[in-house]
């Protein structure tokens, strides 16, 4: 989802509840009204959220797979080229051997899949970003305590600031703020 | 409210955020902490006078030599991270069995793992010799032309260690990420808001950056368990697969990852009633949690006990000559003290778990993890140095002591431990609050359902 560029009036018009389960049952209706470039905000990992939103990304997980596959492959193949290039005879043993190669080909598994899990999550996020134009709202530093925040992007094709704000007074939030772009058209 | 909820049952998001932000912002006990810290320095000044010395002089200033080569250095290695295990493991598979009451214990357990894998994996290179050549163990292209021996566990150990290291701090840290931008939020200082809000990369709380950071956190989880396993079996085979009478044996992985976690468990007991008291934690470091712990330390221990029961069955089984001599002077030898302190401190202080009781008084419980602490580092000397002192050749066997450099060394690793985790302390959220408040979430959905 792209947010909305700074050419446009505003950034997006922020409405704020005080209970997990209304901003889930806000985000449906909002979406039930035909809103697609919204977003939910929440103090913690709230289950149903992004079903809500109609958010499904498996990226994560095939990056993950993908760094372990990739991980495994380095060790293994590391191993496999270092004992040819400089072979070591220990007692006519295998130079190639499966067995005493296994633990690190897991380990460079394991850490090429958390590296392309972590490093997959932050990059699709975009993070680090240390500022964002939601910051500039006084209310939202309660985003990360208690309180629960939808947000309507100006990029929405439904988007207007009088009528997507009375639509979300039908929400009954505890407040609506105008959110303000953070920096200047280019 | 009974005292056994793991938190409250009141809709209390907003509380439980300032009691764990509280902590890194307006921390209550000041002096106490620098008293402590300045302790601990105190310890780390010990680290970098022994160090200083050994690499003045080499490894000639402690006490091993030949037979006993692997003295104290490699017994705390093993030691520190096998302490070390028991945050990962706490962590990670409990988060996989979505058992939230670890929610209160995951973060400082993992933040151990990271100071204890730090203090072992100093061991090693600092018992290198020339432990500025310590990245010979990587395989990079050099003008010798030579690569490293992959077949054999010297090597696996440098692959283990480090992955362990790196994942478990990738681990801590995207679970941390959360709560530092919480702290960032209710800072009112602007250099704590700018250090904070550096740590928490811009995090905000998207809907979507959550589902993301779900599926990154539990696939790590996810990993991790095997990973530990993996890292400490490995550490066995440094010992398994040598031909050395004790420990030539296939009973040792398991035998070492059970006791990690054992030795783990008691030093996260210790930590968790330590901070629960210091910081006041107490509604959200409840009694269920130390009994959970006293259980697990207990199930744990256990498993341990049969672990020390398969070894000497084992011996007696094969009924090979130079087994049994080692079994004999492990019981009966100069250096039976380890084995039989090993044995009392380990399991019979442990009894008491049984009792419901104990599990969940604080001062017990300590004690307990205290004894068992104590008592796996017996454990991991008498492993290492019954086995070496005396085998094969009757005219290679010898003695072990450590000398001052070694103990002092090992004081002063305890300054590289309690440096860092005193500061974790003080300036970090010690309790993950996202994740206690999802749980207060959910059971309020089942409850409602």
């Amino acid at each position: 989802m792209r947010e909305p560029s700074p050419h446009t009036e505003a950034y997006g018009l922020l409405a704020e509840f005080d209970r997990p389960e209304r901003l889930i049952e806000s985000v449906r209706l909002a979406r039930a009204a035909g809103f697609r470039q919204i977003d939910a905000f929440s103090p913690f990992l709230v289950e149903g959220l992004a079903e809500a939103l109609d958010f499904r990304d498996e990226r994560v997980p095939w990056l993950t797979l993908l760094g372990g596959v990739l991980g495994a492959a380095i060790g293994y193949g590391m191993q496999v080229y270092t004992n040819l290039d400089y072979p070591i005879d220990v007692g006519g043993r295998p130079l190639i051997a499966p067995q005493a190669f296994m633990l690190i080909t897991f380990e460079l598994m394991v850490l090429g899949a958390v590296l392309f899990s972590i490093g997959g999550m932050l990059v699709l996020n975009h993070l680090p970003r240390l500022h964002h134009p939601l910051f500039g709202v006084d209310a939202f530093h309660l985003a990360t305590s208690d309180k629960f925040f939808l947000v309507v992007f100006s990029s929405d094709p439904k988007f207007h600031q009088e009528r997507t704000r009375a639509f979300l007074e039908e929400l009954d939030p505890v407040r609506i703020e105008l959110v303000e772009h953070s920096e200047e058209p280019e | 409210m009974s005292e056994d909820a793991i938190t409250a049952p009141r809709d209390r998001y907003a509380e439980i955020t300032e009691e764990i932000t509280r902590i890194p912002l307006h921390y209550p006990d000041k002096l106490g902490w620098w008293i402590c810290f300045g302790i601990a320095l105190l310890l780390l000044l010990t680290f970098f006078v022994s160090a200083t010395v050994l690499f003045w002089n080499g490894v000639g200033v402690w006490g091993n030599n030949i037979p006993v080569n692997w003295g104290l250095a490699i017994s705390n290695y093993i030691w520190f991270l096998g302490i070390g295990h028991a945050g990962t493991l706490i962590s990670a598979l409990l988060l996989i069995l979505n058992a939230h009451w670890r929610n209160s214990l995951n973060r400082f357990a993992e933040a151990m793992t990271l100071v204890a894998v730090t203090c072992a994996g100093l061991y090693p290179i600092l018992h290198l010799g020339r432990p500025w050549l310590f990245y010979w163990m990587a395989p990079y292209p050099n003008t010798m032309t030579i690569w490293p021996q992959f077949r054999s566990p010297l090597t696996w150990d440098f692959f283990a260690v480090l992955t362990y290291l790196l994942v478990s701090l990738l681990f801590w840290y995207i679970g941390i990420v959360p709560d530092l931008a919480a702290t960032r939020d209710r800072a009112k200082k602007r250099r704590a808001r700018v250090l904070y809000g550096l740590a928490a990369l811009g995090w905000r709380g998207s809907a979507r950056h959550w589902r993301r950071w779900q599926q990154s956190y539990r696939l790590t989880a996810a990993i991790a368990v095997p990973l530990v396993v993996s890292v400490h079996s490995e550490i066995s085979l440094l010992f398994a697969a040598g031909p050395i009478p004790g420990w030539n044996s296939t009973v040792f992985p398991p035998y070492f990852v059970l006791g990690a976690a054992f030795s783990g468990f008691a030093v996260v007991a210790m930590i968790a009633i330590t901070l629960r008291h210091v910081l006041r934690l107490y509604d959200l470091v409840t009694p269920r949690h130390l009994d959970l712990l006293g259980k697990l330390l207990l199930t744990t221990g256990l498993m341990t006990a049969y672990g020390y029961w398969a070894e000497v069955f084992d011996v007696l089984y094969a009924g090979e000559q130079q087994e049994l001599g080692t079994l004999m002077d492990r019981l009966t030898g100069q250096y039976a003290w380890s084995y039989w302190g090993a044995v009392l401190c380990n399991f019979v202080p442990l009894q008491l778990l049984w009792f419901r009781t104990v599990r969940r008084h604080p001062l017990w419980l300590f004690l307990i993890g205290l004894s068992v602490t104590i008592g796996m580092w017996f454990e991991r000397y008498m492993l290492l140095v019954t086995s070496l002192y005396r085998d094969y050749l009757v005219s290679s066997w010898g003695e072990y002591q450590p000398s001052f450099w070694d103990w002092s060394l090992f004081v002063g690793m305890l300054g590289i431990f309690f440096v860092p985790f005193l500061l974790f302390v003080r300036f970090l959220p010690v309790i993950s609050a996202s994740e206690i408040k999802e749980a207060l979430f959910e059971d309020e959905e089942q409850r409602r359902a």
